[in-house]
Order: structure tokens, then C-alpha cells, then sequence
């Protein structure tokens, strides 16, 4: 019996970390393409989030968590034209410190908007409840958010493994030179990707918004996380990042089964022996123009 | 990677935590002949949405007291800071007292801060009001001279709702499992609540020890199912009740729930339909007592929504400073505490006047059960909480519910 309840508690770690994916898998990108470590990627999850509680109240859940990522798109076209491309080339702590007193300006500008209180929200009363599998308990909610994310993680590899735009894309991370001297502008890549990574975080937002409280912190919050799920993973490997969340998912619930205590440090802790005996992470990819 | 960037990439992430950790300061204006309050609070973090109300509750009696003249005619001065978390906290009270003038400390919501805070406060013989902060050990062990609590602490959060349960049947015989927050306060309230299993003939089936910072609850839900108890009960605190209350109705467990803290922004956060159960509150905007009507008119025409039990809270906290200040003559601490301690009334918008009492400086006060209003019920969003009778019941003295001499430590 006790070895079910384990079990149980390792699917639904890979549940949750489907969840950070979503997260995670935009920051590694932004990371990989324009080497910009982006420490404002939670402020576009808590935007996801708050702009999917507006939309929701007006039109419903489902056109929610479809226009609030898309909002957050466009914003992202003006956070990569205006301010992330004046830092692909520049000192690294640059990007770090832009991106890290935009994040507190977003946390701020969400409190002076909607206020310090989290705003209240539910999900649909037709999305409530668990089903039984076998023996396992999953709530309903979650299975529609983990196959949301295969669906968009699918996507997503598809178009970067099998697409003309993906073959730029790969071209640009290893080589941007080459790619210049072929006369393609990387830039117009170098947006779609920004953009496609914070609207991810702002699903990941309006996909949890519904089952965690919507509050201005929430972005400080899972950017620790992400950023220690692509570390894990191994900056700029798109199987690494998919392999450490669901890691991370899977640790974080054993823990809890036998230390409840522990379940938040368990990442870090993992975090900790990866880097000890792997350095660039369980998949890192040698990125030359980053040796 | 380059070691370079690796090396950036590492002290951003110590600079992110750190710029954290510090906050921002507040900008302070000094002023010679007024009466300065260091007022610290949580305005960020799990507890942040509480001190948001408390700042504008203090801010409200700070306006009215000075708009009817002040305290023996001079102006009173509150500064409100971040408290954010116990260390930075006991630097900014020092500060506070110090550097900005501040005769007085109080605020809180965090068990944790407000400890550190009265030790910064002891040391410096000042007076400390810990408003919000509830757990017993601050009123017991750690008790000491200058420091007055006024929220009921967590013994009588349990003997609130423990009265509403047995009422119910749902005590003796029954199985807990509970979730307790991972700090001081959540340790301190799985004693209270382990003590009155105990009396009373329940069972405690299981614990879950849960950090702060925790969003999902999942795996803690899992294992309530495998352990299959009568009823489950929270003894978390902060958002960690908003997200907890949020997936337990997401997973839709068929065992009841019930908490022994909870407070209001965090409820009103927890969605439609989301909360069930028998809850405690030390205060609520719909209490019948024409003066709390009066309080919430005034607040709710001024911020356009109903005060949280932070904003009533802090509001009386300020006027009971004042009053104290006024019969006292004086700002000085030891006449203040003295002062206190001689048993000085105050109307705290309840149907009885409230004291301190002399030894241990608890505020003795009515504490209020309820239970979680249908839909269909509530007149408007605010309106979740269908008040229980205050506890103690109308004949029986106040400090009934409050731990006894016996049971407390606190030595003045």
C-alpha cells in the first residue's frame, strides 16, 4: 500500500512539473537565443494571471486562457523591441539588473492597479473534483493543464526541430555570425521567441490561477524556481528543461511524502548535487558563442 | 558557458535575493513637538494583503485623532514601514526608535517579527503593541513588560471553534488531520489544537508541517486521502489558507474542513464557492454593534470597500493608544504600561469593552466562530461569513476562553 501512495505522489509530481515547464521553458529559451538571463519572466506569469482573472470575469474562463497569453504576446514584442535587444551584445549583470528592476516595477505597478489583496477567483464548477484512475487520485483541473502543456511543448518542438523557422533559430544560437553572413536578420526571430516565452508564462498564470491565490509577489515567486529548473536541466537544452521540471516535480512530492517539511528546499538541494557532479546541468549543450 | 557569465548570472541571483531581503525604505519626515508611532507591518509576502489593511486602518484613527485635536494637543505621527521579515524587521524598530523619534512600537502581523520586534523593544524600554500576531508563545514564554498583544491569541482561536464543533458532533471520537504552517505561529497553534483533541476526546490522525512559501498543495492533499480522516483542519496562515482552501475545493476531497485561523482578505481571496467549513475571526464588518457599523461606513467610504479584521485592528489599537496617552498624561512607556496594566477599559466596536490583563498583558476580548454563507446568501462578495454568538456567551466572563494562569508561563 505504502509503495501505491508513493507512486501516486510521483505521477503528480510530473503534473506539477509540467507546470513549471511552462515557466521554465521560456526562460531557457530567452536564455539560449539572446543570452539574456530574463529575471522579469515572473512579472509576464503574474501579468498572465492577473489579465486572465479581467478576461475570465467578462467572457469566461476558456476565452481567458487564450487572450490573456495573447495579450502578454504583444507586450512581450514591446519588452524585446525596447529594451531586452539593447542587451543581447552587453555585459551580462546589464540584462540581469534591467530585468530584475523591471520585475519589481511590474510587482509594484500590479499592487498600485489591483491592490496587495489576491484577487479572488475560481474555476468553472463543471472542472471541480478528481477522477480515479486505477488507484490514483487526479484532480480533473490538472489533467486539462497537463494536456495543455503537451500540446504546447509539442508544438513548441516541433516548430524549432522541424520548421524553416526553428532550423534560423537553432542556426542562430550556435552560430549568429553564420547565420548573418547568410544574410538572414536574426531579429525578427529574436522577437517571435521572447514573445512565445512570456506567453507561455502568462498561460502558465491563467492556467493557475484558478488553484493558487493571485497575488502581486506571485512572479518573484516561480521565477526562483524556473530559474533553478533550467539550471538543473542545463541552460539552452530544450529536453533538459523538460527533464528537470518533471524532476523537480517528482523530488518535490517524495519529499513531502516522508518530510513534509522539506518539500520547498528539496529543489534547491537538487539543485545543489547536479551542479556538484554536472556543472552545465543534466543536458546542458556546449553553446560556443557562450564558451 | 563562459565563467563570466556564470559568474553574473550567480550574483544577480544573490542581488535578487538580497534587494529582497532589505526592501525599500520609507521616506520619513521628522517633526519636533509631535507624538511619533514606528508602526511595521508585512506589506509584502504571505501576510502582505493583511498589513495592506492594517496600514489604512492606523491610517484612519491616526487622521481622526489628529482631526479632534490630537493627543493632549499634539499631533500623532504614524510610520508605517515593511516589516517584511523578523531580522530586518528588528533593524528597522531599532531605527525606528533610534533615529526617527518614535516613542512607541507596535504593529505585526507575523508571530516570527513581532518577537524580534519586542525584544528590540524590551531592550530599549519602550512599549511595544503586538496587534496582530497570535501565537500563545508571545503572550506566554516570551511575555515581558512592554509588550501588550491585542489579537486573540491562537488558545482562543481553538476554544472558538472547538465550541462551534463539539456543538456540532464533529469533536469526540473523530480522527484530525491537520496542516500546520511551518514557523512559530503554526507550531504554536498545533500545541493549542493538540491540547484540545486531547480534552475532548478526539484523535489527531496525522500532521503535515507546511513552509510559507508553499503554493501547491497536491501532495499534501494526497496524503489526507490516504490517510482518510473524519475531518481536516487547518492551522496555516496567511496565503498559505487562500491556496490550500482554493485546492482542497479543486480536488474536491469528501472530508470536511475547518481551520483554526484564518483572516478575512484571505477568505474573501479564496474565490466563489471555493471555502466550507467552521472557521474562527476576531472581528467581522457585518458585526451588529453600531459602533463597528459606524467604523465600516467611514472606512468603506473612504477605500470604497469593506475594512478586513487588520484595518479594525489596527484602527482600535491606535485610539486605545491615544486613550491611554490622554488618561495617563503621558507618552512615556512605563506610565503607559502601567497604565494598562491597572485594567483601563477600551471600546474596541464590541459589544463589551475590552482590558488587558495585569500579568500576562493579553487584551481580553470576544472572539466570534463562523461559518462559510451559500451563495445564495451573501449580499455581496464581502459577505461570506455567517457569524456563531460570540464566545464567551453573553453571561460568562470574558477571559473563560483565554488560557488560565495555570496554563500559561508567561512570568511578568
Amino acid at each position: 500500500m505504502q509503495l501505491v501512495f508513493l507512486l501516486e505522489q510521483v505521477v503528480n509530481g510530473l503534473v506539477l512539473g509540467g507546470y513549471y515547464l511552462l515557466i521554465a521553458l521560456g526562460l531557457s529559451l530567452i536564455f539560449s537565443v539572446g543570452g539574456v538571463v530574463n529575471l522579469a519572466h515572473g512579472a509576464f506569469y503574474a501579468l498572465g494571471a492577473y489579465a486572465s482573472v479581467e478576461i475570465a470575469r467578462r467572457l469566461g474562463f476558456g476565452a481567458a486562457v487564450i487572450l490573456s497569453p495573447a495579450a502578454v504576446g504583444i507586450l512581450g514584442i514591446l519588452f524585446e523591441r525596447f529594451i531586452l535587444r539593447r542587451f543581447y551584445a552587453a555585459d551580462p549583470i546589464l540584462s540581469l539588473l534591467v530585468t530584475f528592476g523591471l520585475a519589481m516595477v511590474a510587482e509594484q505597478l500590479i499592487r498600485m492597479v489591483w491592490g496587495s489583496a489576491p484577487l479572488p477567483v475560481s474555476m468553472p464548477a463543471s472542472l471541480k473534483g478528481s477522477v480515479l484512475v486505477g488507484d490514483f487520485l487526479f484532480s480533473r483541473y490538472r489533467l486539462l493543464l497537463l494536456a495543455i502543456v503537451a500540446l504546447v511543448v509539442g508544438g513548441l518542438w516541433f516548430a524549432i526541430q522541424r520548421t524553416s523557422f526553428g532550423r534560423v533559430v537553432r542556426a542562430g544560437i550556435q552560430r549568429p555570425d553564420m547565420v548573418a553572413a547568410l544574410g538572414i536578420r536574426l531579429q525578427p526571430y529574436m522577437t517571435a521567441i521572447v514573445v512565445l516565452g512570456v506567453a507561455m508564462a502568462a498561460l502558465a498564470g491563467a492556467l493557475f490561477a484558478p488553484i493558487a491565490s493571485v497575488h502581486p509577489a506571485m512572479g518573484a515567486e516561480i521565477v526562483t524556481v524556473a530559474f533553478v529548473v533550467v539550471v538543473i536541466g542545463g541552460l539552452g537544452s530544450f529536453w533538459g528543461v523538460v527533464l528537470a521540471a518533471m524532476l523537480v516535480g517528482v523530488v518535490r512530492g517524495i519529499t513531502i511524502h516522508f518530510l513534509p517539511a522539506a518539500g520547498e528546499a528539496s529543489m534547491y538541494v537538487l539543485m545543489f548535487l547536479v551542479l556538484m557532479f554536472r556543472p552545465r546541468g543534466l543536458l546542458g549543450e556546449r553553446i560556443e558563442k557562450f564558451e | 558557458m563562459s565563467d563570466l557569465l556564470r559568474r553574473s548570472v550567480l550574483k544577480g541571483g544573490a542581488a535578487l535575493a538580497g534587494a529582497y531581503a532589505i526592501g525599500m525604505p520609507a521616506i520619513v519626515r521628522a517633526q519636533s513637538d509631535t507624538i511619533k508611532v514606528g508602526h511595521l507591518t508585512p506589506m509584502t509576502g504571505f501576510l502582505g494583503a493583511l498589513g495592506e489593511y492594517a496600514v489604512m486602518g492606523i491610517a484612519m484613527a491616526a487622521e481622526e485623532i489628529n482631526a479632534a485635536g490630537g493627543v493632549m494637543g499634539r499631533r500623532l505621527e504614524v510610520m508605517s514601514e515593511d516589516s517584511i521579515n523578523p531580522a530586518t524587521a528588528s533593524t528597522k524598530a531599532q531605527r525606528m526608535l533610534d533615529r526617527d523619534g518614535a516613542l512607541v512600537l507596535m504593529g505585526e502581523i507575523s508571530s516570527a517579527s513581532a518577537l524580534a520586534i519586542s525584544q528590540v523593544a524590551a531592550r530599549n524600554k519602550k512599549l511595544f503593541l503586538a496587534t496582530g500576531p497570535r501565537s500563545d508563545t508571545l503572550r506566554g514564554e516570551s511575555c515581558n513588560r512592554y509588550l501588550f498583544c491585542i489579537d486573540i491569541p491562537n488558545t482562543v482561536m481553538v476554544n472558538a471553534v472547538g465550541s462551534a464543533l463539539m456543538r456540532d458532533g464533529m469533536v469526540e471520537g473523530k480522527s484530525f488531520y491537520t496542516l500546520t504552517a511551518d514557523y512559530v505561529f503554526g507550531h504554536d497553534l498545533l500545541r493549542a489544537a493538540k491540547a484540545f483533541f486531547d480534552a475532548h476526546g478526539a484523535k489527531l490522525a496525522g500532521d503535515e508541517l507546511v513552509a510559507t512559501d508553499v503554493t501547491d498543495f497536491s501532495p499534501y492533499l494526497l496524503k489526507i486521502r490516504q490517510a482518510r480522516p473524519d475531518v481536516v483542519c487547518s492551522n496555516l496562515a496567511g496565503n498559505q489558507v487562500t491556496n490550500l482552501v482554493k485546492q482542497y475545493a479543486e480536488f474536491g476531497l469528501p472530508y470536511p474542513i475547518v481551520g483554526f485561523n484564518l483572516n478575512t482578505a484571505d477568505a474573501w481571496a479564496a474565490g466563489e464557492g471555493n471555502l466550507s467549513g467552521t472557521w474562527p475571526t476576531v472581528w467581522y464588518h457585518t458585526l451588529d454593534v453600531p459602533a463597528s457599523k459606524a467604523f465600516v461606513d467611514a472606512f468603506q467610504k473612504k477605500h470604497g470597500k469593506p475594512p478586513e479584521n487588520h484595518a479594525w485592528i489596527e484602527y482600535v489599537s491606535l485610539k486605545m493608544l491615544a486613550q491611554a496617552m490622554n488618561e495617563a498624561k503621558s507618552t512615556d512607556s512605563e506610565a503607559l504600561a502601567d497604565h494598562f496594566e491597572k485594567g483601563a477599559e477600551f471600546d474596541i466596536l464590541k459589544g463589551r469593552p475590552a482590558y488587558f490583563r495585569a500579568w500576562d498583558h493579553q487584551l481580553v476580548q470576544e472572539a466570534y466562530p463562523f461559518t462559510v454563507k451559500a451563495a445564495a446568501e451573501m449580499k455581496d462578495k464581502w459577505d461570506l461569513m455567517a457569524l456563531g454568538p460570540a464566545v464567551p456567551a453573553a453571561g460568562e466572563p470574558l477571559e473563560t476562553i483565554y488560557p488560565t494562569k495555570e496554563q500559561n508561563p508567561c512570568k511578568l
